[in-house]
């Protein structure tokens, strides 16, 4: 069937206009100007003229796509068309505003319209480049998706990374060079001050297309070579490889500097949140959304317990305060869940909310500022000790450490790490075991357990105070990190990330749970550059994780068959997409 | 044997212990309200005063929950992202608002120009609705529950930082309208002019939702979808219609709620939305959540309690700074209520998901 | 075909690598050992000379981050931009105001060995929470706007032993208002109200605590949560108390509500309202609305400053248009200077333009700074790093309108000096 030619030029026109109201979105949000001082290429081109570019060209791959029929063969003039259509639609739309900007006051309402904003947008050949840049862009979007796929996929994969490390130049940079001076030099080849040096994103554009070319031509090859190996043989490249990242794992922090392996321990510190949630909503299907309560409970009975400050009780050490403040989130666990034992659904959500904020603040009042500190909060928290522990001397005057004293954040890492592989470990055994099957049954329909014989609260009971204990612990390792514990640090929004974490890792799935902290909590500290418009990716991102792969980044078997997906290796079962429900 | 023993006294132990915590929260409340009535620290002019805050604040909230519950109702979704649809509609307002009050016109015709810059934040509310609802929950109406909730969520922060693109992260001060300085003289009490105003325009807007719902042929179909979506199609109702119908109802009344808002307390920045967006949420679910009548009872007395409550209970128990732990107190009274009565204060009313 | 094709590729991929990395070997070593006690920095002679602002730059409070961070950028103007014929490079890190975000931007700052010295924090919760990591990696920061009094306090402890601050200590701001209530405008009877942060309750707490002493009595004490917006009943509970003077002294978000709706609130019309200089910015004005009028505000006393404001003032004006955002870019100029004069005094420059700064050495010479003539005045740094030459004066805000904000206009200055 052949496509109408007014179809054409109106999709292309369409997809044209979408992507210029996206740059112009972009302008208007500030992010261009913010962007463009920070390079992506130094002194060739800044990030903000990349989004810009990259809009346009999305169109031109959007408007090819839509233009092309997948019965016929590819029709390159017309898609070519299509994407030229839609870049220079977005060029005339992006001309256009910049016109009306520098002619009208657009900064009465928008903030961001601002004349620097204009004058950053036509210093690089007046307005009329846009549509000629538009062009360009939405052709070479075309091209792009007309690129069989043996080319594509390598060339998409190389502008992606290349823009990752754009975008890290900075940490690696500096990572780099507080090393010996060969890998001193190498960063300064490769990366600038403000983004990639030209020969740098050459190297790395070239490297990532050769490698994945290689990969695929060689692939099955050594996936075969793999598996004729005997099982014996199998096994020690396992082992290799294990110990390898056992390796790398212990030697990070020594290596990568202090601030690498603070992002590392925060990580680790909501991963272990994240497994305890996951008991809690994960297998059992209560939908807590007060969590951060139980974290905030380890935090300050460490905090209380340790303190050499005035708040003090015991001045006791981290080893022995430890436990305590588990079993004590524990308690608190039993605690908050028993008022809400018979709540359902999202009732139990604003209610297990309500919690959250209520013990957010009582721990910050002045009417409990005599036990809790009060605004003030708690200071001079005790650092770990493995060795022996000076006495206590007087308040505010810290304890001698004969010993490693854990102070920062590289000694931390690894109390965080363990803790977190541990706890993993706990919470896959528990999966397995009987409790755990007792959870997911009353996930899936509350009745029906009850009716096959499980005792509801004592199971939901469970469920709470073992998600508090593993909330608590890490609580109670945030608290030493940070040497001091404010109730502001209790916030709602600690909650919903950690919500947000298991689902887009995956609910239910303990990798997922690492997988899903490592994407939203990870990746935007390490790109606190761009921090101003952290929460505008992140939510963007939450969108479209659920749009796309609303099982998650790595799924349980259970999610996967339940969201039917179109995967060869999942039986799809029933229907009805219906069984998830996570009620109370 | 044995584990029937134990299970006895793990449920023995359970009631037992709700018990006390409601009788303990009673005792509280009680006690509170005895000391302080005995203290007379308050005239009776200033218990009328608090209880009129509360009104004033409770309508804001009753408005936001309408669109909480009504989404509620049909989807079973909690809309994450009504809070900023909230505040949209409060920046929306802004600039109309401004405009008219530079221009004079404001002052000319007070009605007029208040009655422009409320149409003006529902118009800019509802559209943001529309969009989000196009692109963040349609795609996964039929999705697994937390799916939508944690789209909804994405689509907060989304538009918070949006907005603060847009208008930068300080904060934006509604004009001062003359027409609605003052007070009005009530039985000797002398009460705001703009408390008054917003509480009766929230009325009356719930009051144009009610009739809406109960007496057009819109709102019987949403009555309908919102009973049973299946077979509403099948009485040949166009459910997606309906659907996006109810999220316009809802964003216009928030919308409409963040310009009273915005008259009220005159500051508004990009956060605004959030708290307000919770304690409306709160108070759908007090009032029984997909119940319309629910919501607005809800949001009256989540208001009153959270102005009236430190002064009453706590106040006099020696609890320093007791309002600091407002929300506490609302949150509190949320369990209770649970407690007693699971389904909120005047019932639920949810679709069947068949 | 491809394959040979690869086999170049990388080939020449990694050996223009190995090129880069072996090559350029620095030529002949130094001729100064580094012997102290935390290490030396070492700057290249092509490189610059690198210090590092962090504070609060995004958020509600960013304009406190922000104001400071122009005084800094002006007093590097002022050097001509260059130390030692090296430019300098100023690096910002934003510590969002709290604990955790000012530990985190301390251990992005310790990682990096380039550099010299740092001015910050903003706000003291940011300070609290970063600046063991900081003293522990060898640096050492002058605050130009924390005003917590512990931080300075003898028994601040060893953490702390590379802070200073050239800002006052909120014990001579609580002070001041309280004296200017109780002796100025002879009021007997307060009321204090806070937003739950740690500076609001710490400085309404000094000033409760000397008004007593002169003999005043408080007669509410009351405080809202940060997010409050219906200041109303609150305000009822403190009116029933009966006071004639409300201090306040929170941030802009609280503080303009408060401001807002204080006038209706029966038995509150008459009160005088009073704030520090977390509000003493055009935002409040903004945000009040005409209750604002006739406030008064703690700060700084700008006209007590010694040295050349007016000049400073005038290149602010130069330079970013507008007034000034709040209250510390004097004291973030001096703090700046106070760095570089210290690095004069400690720095050792080879003939090749190599500069050599040795980190404890550079520390004392800071805490060493006597009689420093500064915008804010005559500086002297204690041994616990109090640089600051703390005199508060208070302002009373004489038009509404935030497009008049103006403290250091010569004829129509708003708000306007009247204490002491």
């Amino acid at each position: 069937m052949m496509i109408k030619k007014e179809n054409l030029i109106w999709t292309a026109i369409r997809t044209g206009l979408l992507g210029g109201a996206i740059a112009i979105f972009l302008c208007l949000i500030g992010m261009v100007e913010v962007f463009s001082k920070r390079d992506v290429i130094e002194h060739v081109i800044t990030l903000g003229d990349f989004i810009l570019f990259a809009a346009a060209v999305s169109s031109g791959v959007i408007a090819a796509r839509a233009t092309s029929d997948p019965d016929q063969q590819k029709q390159p003039f017309k898609n070519l068309i299509a994407g030229a259509l839609a870049g220079i639609t977005t060029g005339i739309l992006i001309a256009a505003f910049i016109e009306l900007g520098l002619k009208v006051n657009l900064r009465v309402v928008f903030l961001s319209a601002s004349p620097s904003l204009f004058n950053l947008l036509t210093s690089k050949g007046g307005v009329w480049i846009y549509p000629a840049i538009g062009i360009a862009a939405g052709i070479l979007g075309a091209v792009l998706f007309l690129l069989p796929e043996k080319f594509r996929q390598p060339i998409t994969r190389a502008i992606f990374i290349t823009f990752l490390m754009a975008l890290f130049s900075g940490l690696f940079r500096v990572v780099m060079i507080n090393q010996s001076g060969a890998i001193a030099n190498l960063a300064k080849y490769l990366f600038g001050q403000t983004g990639l040096t030209l020969i740098g994103a050459t190297i790395f554009f070239v490297a990532v297309v050769a490698i994945s070319m290689f990969w695929s031509a060689r692939s099955t090859n050594i996936q075969a070579g793999y598996s004729r190996i005997p099982k014996r043989g199998q096994t020690t490249i396992r082992i290799v490889v294990f110990v390898l990242l056992a390796f790398v794992a212990l030697a990070l922090p020594q290596v990568s500097g202090p601030f690498i392996a603070q992002v590392i321990v925060i990580v680790s510190l909501y991963a272990l949140m994240g497994l305890g949630l996951n008991i809690t909503l994960g297998f059992a299907g209560l939908l807590d959304l007060g969590f951060v309560a139980f974290f905030a409970v380890g935090a300050y009975t460490v905090g209380l317990l340790t303190s050499y400050g005035a708040f003090g009780l015991q001045h006791i050490s981290f080893w022995v305060a430890m436990p305590i403040a588990v079993l004590v989130s524990m308690m608190f666990g039993a605690f908050l869940g028993l008022p809400v034992l018979g709540v359902r659904g999202d009732y139990l959500a604003i209610a297990t909310l309500g919690f959250g904020e209520i013990v957010r603040l009582l721990a910050g009042s002045d009417f409990l500022a005599p036990f809790l500190g009060g605004p003030q909060g708690i200071i001079g928290i005790q650092k770990p000790c493995l060795g022996i522990l000076g006495p206590f001397l007087k308040v505010d005057v810290p304890r001698v450490c004969n010993g490693i004293e854990f102070g920062g954040p590289k000694e931390i890492y690894y109390l965080a790490v363990a803790s977190a592989i541990v706890i993993a470990f706990i919470a896959l055994r528990l999966q397995g075991s009987r409790l755990g099957r007792a959870w997911m049954a009353i996930r899936e329909d509350e009745d029906v357990a009850e009716a096959l014989g499980i005792n509801l609260i004592q199971t939901k009971l469970l469920a709470y105070m073992l998600g508090a204990a593993f909330a608590g612990l890490g609580g109670a390792i945030f608290t030493v990190l940070v040497g001091s514990i404010f109730a502001t640090s209790m916030q709602l929004i600690v909650s919903i990330n950690v919500v947000s974490l298991i689902i887009v890792g995956g609910m239910g799935s303990i990798p997922g749970v690492i997988v899903g902290a490592i994407a939203l909590i990870g990746l935007p500290e390490l790109l606190r550059e761009v921090s101003e418009y952290r929460f505008l990716f992140y939510g963007a991102a939450l969108i479209m994780m659920m749009l796309s792969k609303p099982e998650g980044l790595w799924p349980s078997q259970a999610t996967l068959r339940e969201l039917h997906h179109d995967d060869a290796d999942i039986k799809p079962e029933s229907a009805s997409p219906k069984s998830l429900k996570a009620k109370g | 044997m044995r584990t029937s023993f134990g299970e006895r006294l793990l449920d023995l132990a359970v009631s037992g212990f709700l018990w006390g915590f409601r009788i303990l929260i009673v005792l509280v409340v009680v006690l509170g309200t005895f000391l302080t009535i005995r203290a007379g620290k308050y005239t009776g002019e200033q218990w009328i005063d608090f209880v009129v805050f509360g009104i004033s604040q409770g309508s804001i909230y009753a408005l936001i929950a309408l669109g909480y519950t009504m989404v509620y109702g049909i989807l079973r979704m909690i809309n994450f992202a009504h809070g900023e649809i909230f505040m949209s509609g409060a920046f929306g307002g802004y600039f109309i608002a401004t405009w008219l009050t530079v221009s004079g016109f404001m002052d000319k015709y007070p009605a007029l120009g208040f009655v422009i810059a409320i149409l003006s934040g529902m118009l800019v509310s509802t559209l943001i609705a529309l969009l989000v609802e196009r692109i963040a929950y349609r795609p996964l109406r039929g999705a697994p529950r937390l799916v939508p909730l944690i789209s909804a969520i994405g689509a907060s922060f989304f538009l918070q930082y949006t907005f603060r693109g847009f208008f930068g992260p300080g904060v934006y001060a509604y004009p001062s309208i003359t027409a609605l300085d003052g007070e009005w003289m009530f039985f000797g009490v002398g009460v705001l002019k703009v408390q008054i105003i917003v509480a009766i325009a929230a009325f009356v807007m719930m009051g144009i939702l009610y009739s809406i719902v109960m007496f057009t042929k819109i709102g019987k179909a949403m009555r309908a979808v919102s009973e049973d979506k299946d077979v509403a199609a099948l009485m040949g109702i166009d459910v997606n219609r309906i659907i996006v119908s109810t999220f316009a109802l809802g964003a216009a009344m928030a919308g409409a709620a963040g310009v009273l808002y915005a008259l009220t307390y005159r500051q508004i920045n990009f956060f605004t939305g959030f708290t307000p967006g919770i304690k409306a949420f709160t108070a759908a679910v007090l009032g029984g959540i997909g119940n319309i009548p629910g919501a607005m009872v809800g949001g009256l007395v989540l208001g009153i309690v959270e102005s009236v409550g430190p002064a009453l209970f706590l106040d006099s128990l020696g609890i320093p700074r007791p309002y600091q732990l407002k929300d506490a107190i609302a949150y509190i009274m949320l369990v209770m209520i649970l407690l007693f009565r699971p389904s909120g204060i005047l019932g639920e009313r949810v679709s069947k998901k068949a | 075909m491809t394959k040979r094709l690869f086999a170049i590729l990388s080939v020449l991929v990694l050996a223009s690598m190995l090129i880069a990395a072996c090559g350029s070997k620095a030529p002949a070593a130094a001729t100064y050992t580094c012997t102290d006690a935390l290490g030396c920095v070492t700057i290249g002679p092509s490189d610059p000379v690198h210090i590092a602002y962090w504070g609060v730059l995004s958020g509600a409070d960013s304009s406190l981050g922000e104001d400071s961070k122009r005084g800094v950028e002006i007093a590097i103007d002022d050097m001509g931009g260059k130390f030692q014929n090296h430019s300098i490079l100023l690096t910002t890190e934003d510590a969002l105001c709290t604990p955790e975000g000012g530990a985190t931007a301390a251990t992005k700052l310790a990682t990096d060995t380039s550099i010299v010295g740092l001015i910050g924090s903003s706000c003291s919760d940011e300070t609290v929470g970063g600046i063991a990591t900081l003293t522990k990696a060898g640096l050492t920061t002058i605050s130009p706007s924390n005003t917590r009094p512990v931080l300075t306090s003898p028994d601040r402890g060893p953490d702390y032993a590379g802070y200073l601050r050239t800002a006052h200590s909120d014990a001579f701001q609580g002070k001041a208002v309280a004296e200017f209530a109780y002796n100025y405008l002879k009021v007997t009877k307060a009321a204090t109200l806070h937003d739950g942060s740690t500076y609001a309750q710490a400085l309404q707490q000094v000033f409760a605590d000397e008004f007593k002493k002169l003999g005043g009595t408080i007669v509410a004490q009351e405080a809202v949560a940060k997010d409050a917006t219906d200041m109303k009943p609150v305000l009822t509970t403190i009116a029933a108390a009966g006071p004639e003077f409300l201090y306040y002294p929170v941030f802009v978000a609280v503080g303009g509500f408060v401001t807002a709706q204080v006038r209706d609130v029966a038995g509150l019309e008459n009160v005088k309202l009073a704030g520090s200089d977390g509000i003493f910015t055009a935002d409040l004005l903004k945000a009040g609305g005409p209750n604002t009028k006739g406030m008064y505000l703690s700060s700084p006393d700008f006209s007590a400053f010694t040295g050349d404001y007016a000049g400073f003032i005038a290149k602010h004006k130069a330079k970013y248009g507008g007034s000034t955002l709040s209250t510390f870019h004097a004291h973030a100029y001096d703090a700046t200077n106070i760095l570089f004069a210290a690095l004069t005094k400690v720095a050792v420059v080879e003939a090749d333009g190599t500069i050599y700064v040795p980190r404890q050495a550079l520390r004392d010479a800071i805490y060493a700074t006597k009689d420093f003539k500064g915008i804010t005045g005559n500086l002297t740094c204690s041994q616990y790093g109090d640089c600051g030459a703390p005199v508060i004066a208070v302002y009373e805000i004489m038009n509404s309108d935030p497009a008049s904000w103006n403290p250091s206009d010569a004829t129509n200055p708003n708000p306007k000096k009247i204490w002491p």
